[in-house]
């Protein structure tokens, strides 16, 4: 193909320099040219411009984001009620009580915390195995059935898995064990790590099959099975990959917003029983835009505190994952 | 299947019998390491080894040559039955390496690679640093004492001369050696397992002239201990390290002698045209 | 050629019997990759079983319910009126506003980042920052786009007082609306929102049930009613107090936004910029280079060759791309619950500043209530919900299939 256009070029070239020798352009037609040369180089400028302001844009969001969250968290912190003492060391979040409000982010964070290990617990084998079989084991055939429903579970809506976690996973735990809550942290748990499976499965199958397979062939030379295979050598060399893939997933479960509104109920805790009633940052946001909360009371500042809460610890995750991707990532030829 | 086990009887007894169309016996001192009869292989429909009849002895360099696509590397990675993996790859026919069947029901292709190694074109060292390479192997099939797999170390990246190079930094990263060091990493590495056969599959054709020399060095150097069947594109190469030579062409085995021999005066005219550099 | 010696076997490979001692058991290994394949295979299954779980638990409970009706009357305090018409209709006015503000946008910017190699490194360095930057808007919750969406499009905060009321309004008129005796609807333009009521006197200009101008008649309040029911209709008395009501044109516009549909779609165009974005650009990137130096090379410049070459060839792609970002908009609740909160409407949007809700809200709204019977309507929707979502990914696929050949 590239040989081909060179040819054309050549050819193009010479037409050309043959109508420079045989007809001189006149004074006026070089003018005109140069005209049209003026406009294309403005056109292209103008295109330019606009291509970089779209692309701006997406810096704007960034900055609108830092910005908005930062401006309203500050004043969050000046409202007479609240301090920052407060906010890191109170161990109860009581914003919208009348009398008595509180204002610290422990049992927030907590609950958080709980519903993303209890998500992870379930993505991080269940990705991980699967991520080995499809890219290790899997005939074609399975995997051309297996990669589709995979990705028919990640492109399905989050408050489907809610209303998934409410209507069959809640009656199933109440069903075995007595002692769960009508809302409780392992459902919402559960249907959190379920739909983050997709994720932590792609990527770390992604990181796996760029495992050459000479790798693989060494094994077998050596005697391995294909588990030695999968689990000594391409498992750790795709390792950074693998990492990378669990602290996205991390930051998607520590940012689900539907399912815990649904399943976790509205009850914020310090507590580790998973069987209770349980909030986080992203359930008590969803319970104050359902709620009629005044402009600029104390509780409506919190909502930015909790999502600048929120923001910084999955900008974090995301930037950790992407630098650990480049850092630890082996190079092959 | 049944086929197959019934071969080796009749196929042993002709080979015995020294009625070879392709060549006498060339070494007769002692029992083939590798003894090949009857021989034939796919890739789905399509035939990529045609009859093939190879006795490989023990502890000599054989080299498969031969132009591209003529079956030499197929018939390699049959042998240790690295073919395996491949879909669509299959086999008939009788391979037995010391005297016991590849393609038997019993025969197991973990223990069959621990006895015959491999060695691959380009040099595949695991992201893991040297140390751990060369152990790799041993951890998969012995159960050794700390001391005793730093021992095994030691001497098979000796035995493959890369001590000295290497020794101060054994905890470094495998990758970080250059190619010749990395295919003599992987040399040590399939050695340490204790195989009898090595197979090696155009070991230098990555590499520079001077890591080549060493390889080379390597190979003829192995040959005390390790029956070595090398494939080259190299007809130097093939002359320099080699004891036997058997050329290949589409799918047949048309002529397998002493190196000298096969170079020299050589049986059949393809072989002629192609170590003389008429086609290939 | 050189003597082969020297280099004795390691003492335990030398020794076959010794050698024997120390192997493993290859039974073992085999037996652990078994295992392990049993455990894929475990896994691997249990992940198609709780799609069919999933599927099985919605089909069965929302089917029932499911009904010609559901999709055609909006909901209602009794679970068995209720219907997703309004919800329907938010859904596609968002997300059709969302992508025509995100498709270009994230288009222009993956063409600025595949096409466009700066020779200036500074700007090279500034481009990097900006993927950097994609990267990581991809992984902010939508949660808090919706906070972003609440303070930027709804309140236009600083810009305005932060209650999102309108303060700036086109295609409004805004009347003082009166019922008299014979229950007929009089209404009486007034300024604007906040101006003073108006006090009904005879002679001013109204407007009947049906926008057609009267003149008012104003009678004391002890006066006889008139007995003719022409004159009847445009009678008030002078006591008689209006309501403010409002007439909102189809293009009515104001700022800030408020929690309207302009509002969550523009905060939806946000969540799924950087989704489109990288789309677009794995499209991009796999157009062959030779396309782009033929082009070149024919004397094309960098634009006429992203216009007439790169853009079609990587056409089907952003396509498919902008597909998949459409039905996960079609899918997002977290950050629109910001936007609209939850409301109950009993008509699908009018106008670009109306009130809203969505597909995804209107099922997480009944799902969320106690009564069991909801719940089946949840399911219902849940079921729309993923035949709309099936038929955009097939048609994706469609296209991925059908254009997508390759190019080199």
């Amino acid at each position: 193909m590239a040989r081909d256009l060179n040819i054309r070029f050549l050819h193009e070239h010479d037409m050309n320099s043959k109508n420079t020798l045989e007809m001189p352009l006149s004074p006026e037609s070089r003018v005109r040219g140069q005209a049209a040369r003026r406009a294309r180089r403005v056109v292209e400028a103008l295109i330019v411009t606009v291509l970089g302001t779209s692309t701006g844009i997406t810096l704007l969001v960034t900055a609108a984001i830092l910005l908005v969250l930062g401006v309203e968290t500050v004043q969050f912190f000046r409202q007479e009620e609240v301090t920052l003492r407060e906010f890191f060391f109170s161990l109860r979040w009581n914003p919208l009580l009348g009398g008595e409000k509180h204002f610290g982010i422990w049992p927030l964070l907590t609950g958080t915390l709980l519903i993303s290990v209890i998500g992870l617990a379930v993505a991080v084998p269940m990705g991980l195995v699967t991520a080995i079989y499809l890219s290790e084991y899997a005939h074609p055939r399975v995997r051309a059935v297996l990669k589709p429903a995979l990705e028919l579970l990640a492109g399905i809506p989050t408050v489907v898995y809610g209303f998934f976690a409410l209507a069959f996973i809640t009656p199933l735990l109440k069903w075995l064990h007595e002692g769960f809550n009508s809302y409780n942290a392992l459902s919402a748990g559960i249907a959190v790590g379920i739909l983050i499976v997709p994720i932590v499965s792609s990527i770390a199958e992604d990181a796996m099959r760029a495992v050459p397979n000479a790798l693989r062939e060494g094994v077998y030379g050596l005697g391995g099975t294909r588990f030695d295979a999968a689990v000594k050598v391409v498992f750790p060399a795709a390792l950074s990959g693998i990492v990378a893939a669990v602290l996205l997933a991390m930051a998607r479960a520590v940012g689900e917003t539907m399912v815990v509104a649904l399943a976790a109920g509205s009850t914020p805790r310090l507590a580790y029983d998973p069987r209770l009633e349980t909030q986080t940052m992203t359930g008590f946001m969803v319970q104050m835009a359902m709620g009629d909360v005044s402009n600029f009371g104390v509780e409506y500042y919190s909502l930015y505190a909790v999502a600048a809460t929120l923001f910084l610890m999955t900008f974090s995750l995301t930037l950790l994952g992407a630098w650990v991707r480049r850092r630890y990532q082996e190079k092959y030829e | 299947m049944s086929e197959m086990l019934k071969t080796p009887v009749n196929a042993g007894a002709s080979a015995t019998g020294a009625t070879s169309p392709v060549s006498s016996d060339p070494v007769p001192s002692s029992v083939p390491a590798v003894r090949v009869a009857d021989f034939n292989a796919w890739y789905g429909e399509k035939q990529a080894l045609k009859n093939i009849r190879l006795d490989i002895p023990a502890c000599r360099v054989t080299a498969l040559i031969g132009p591209s696509g003529c079956g030499k590397s197929t018939l390699l990675r049959w042998i240790n039955r690295m073919n395996d993996t491949i879909p669509g790859a299959r086999a008939e026919g009788l391979l037995k390496v010391h005297g016991s069947d590849v393609f038997a029901p019993d025969s197991d292709v973990v223990e069959l690679r621990r006895r015959v190694g491999i060695v691959f074109q380009k040099p595949n060292p695991f992201p893991k640093s040297i140390f751990e390479n060369v152990a790799f192997g041993a951890r998969l099939h012995l159960k050794l004492s700390r001391s005793e797999m730093n021992g095994l170390v030691e001497w098979a990246l000796k035995r493959a001369a890369l001590w000295d190079e290497v020794k101060d930094r054994l905890h470094h990263s495998a990758l970080s050696l250059s190619g010749g060091q990395q295919q003599r990493l992987c040399i040590a590495r399939a050695i340490a397992v204790g195989p009898e056969v090595l197979l090696m599959d155009e070991p230098c054709s990555a590499l520079d002239p001077k890591s080549t020399a060493a390889i080379e060095d390597l190979i003829w150097d192995l040959s005390e201990q390790y029956t070595i069947v090398i494939v080259t594109h190299n007809m130097q190469q093939a002359s320099r390290v080699s004891d036997i030579t058997a050329f290949m062409y589409l799918g047949e085995l048309l002529e397998v002698d002493e190196t000298e021999r096969v170079f020299q005066n050589p049986a059949h005219p393809q072989t002629r045209d192609y170590i003389t550099g008429r086609f290939g | 050629m050189n003597d082969r010696s020297g280099h004795p076997l390691h003492p335990l490979l030398a020794d076959p019997a010794l050698l024997r001692a120390r192997l493993r058991p290859a039974a073992g290994r085999h037996r652990r990759e078994r295992l392990f394949y049993l455990l894929c295979l475990a896994v691997a299954g249990s992940a198609v079983l709780i799609l069919v779980l999933l599927f099985g638990t919605i089909t069965i409970m929302g089917l029932s319910t499911l009904s010609w009706q559901f999709l055609t009357v909006p909901p209602s305090p009794s679970a068995a009126d209720s219907g997703m018409y309004p919800a329907i209709m938010g859904s596609i006015w968002v997300v059709i506003l969302a992508m025509l503000a995100a498709l270009p946008l994230g288009t222009a910017s993956a063409v600025l980042l595949e096409e466009y190699r700066p020779r200036s490194a500074w700007i090279r360095n500034a481009l990097h920052v900006i993927e950097l930057n994609i990267t990581n808007l991809a992984g902010v919750p939508s949660v808090v786009y919706g906070i972003l969406g609440l303070t930027v499009f709804v309140y236009m905060f600083p810009l305005f007082d932060g209650s999102g009321k309108p303060v700036v309004e086109w295609g409004v008129r805004y009347y003082d609306q009166f019922y008299n005796e014979a229950d007929t609807v009089l209404l009486v333009p007034v300024s604007s929102l906040d101006a003073p009521p108006v006090v009904p006197t005879t002679g001013l200009q109204a407007y009947d049930a049906n926008y057609r101008p009267v003149t008012l008649r104003v009678i004391g309040p002890d006066d006889p009613w008139p007995e003719d029911p022409e004159r009847a209709r445009v009678t008030l008395r002078s006591t008689d107090m209006g309501g403010r009501i409002s007439e909102k044109s189809w293009h009515y516009f104001c700022l800030p936004f408020g929690r309207g549909v302009l509002a969550g779609a523009l905060t939806l165009a946000l969540v799924i910029l950087p989704t489109i974005i990288i789309a677009a650009r794995e499209a991009l990137r796999a157009v062959p280079d030779s396309l782009r130096e033929g082009s070149f090379a024919l004397g094309a410049t960098r634009w006429q060759t992203i216009r007439r070459v790169t853009l079609p060839a990587a056409l089907p792609g952003i396509m498919t791309g902008s597909i998949l970002a459409m039905s996960r908009a079609i899918g997002e609740a977290a950050p629109l619950i910001m936007i609209s909160g939850i409301v109950f409407l009993s008509n699908p949007p009018r106008h670009l500043m109306d009130d809203f809700t969505v597909m995804p809200l209107q099922i997480f709204n009944w799902a969320q209530r106690p009564q069991a019977d909801f719940h089946l309507l949840a399911a219902s929707g849940i079921i729309v919900l993923l035949v709309i979502l099936l038929v955009f990914n097939s048609i994706a696929l469609f296209i991925r299939q059908r254009y997508q050949k390759p190019l080199s």
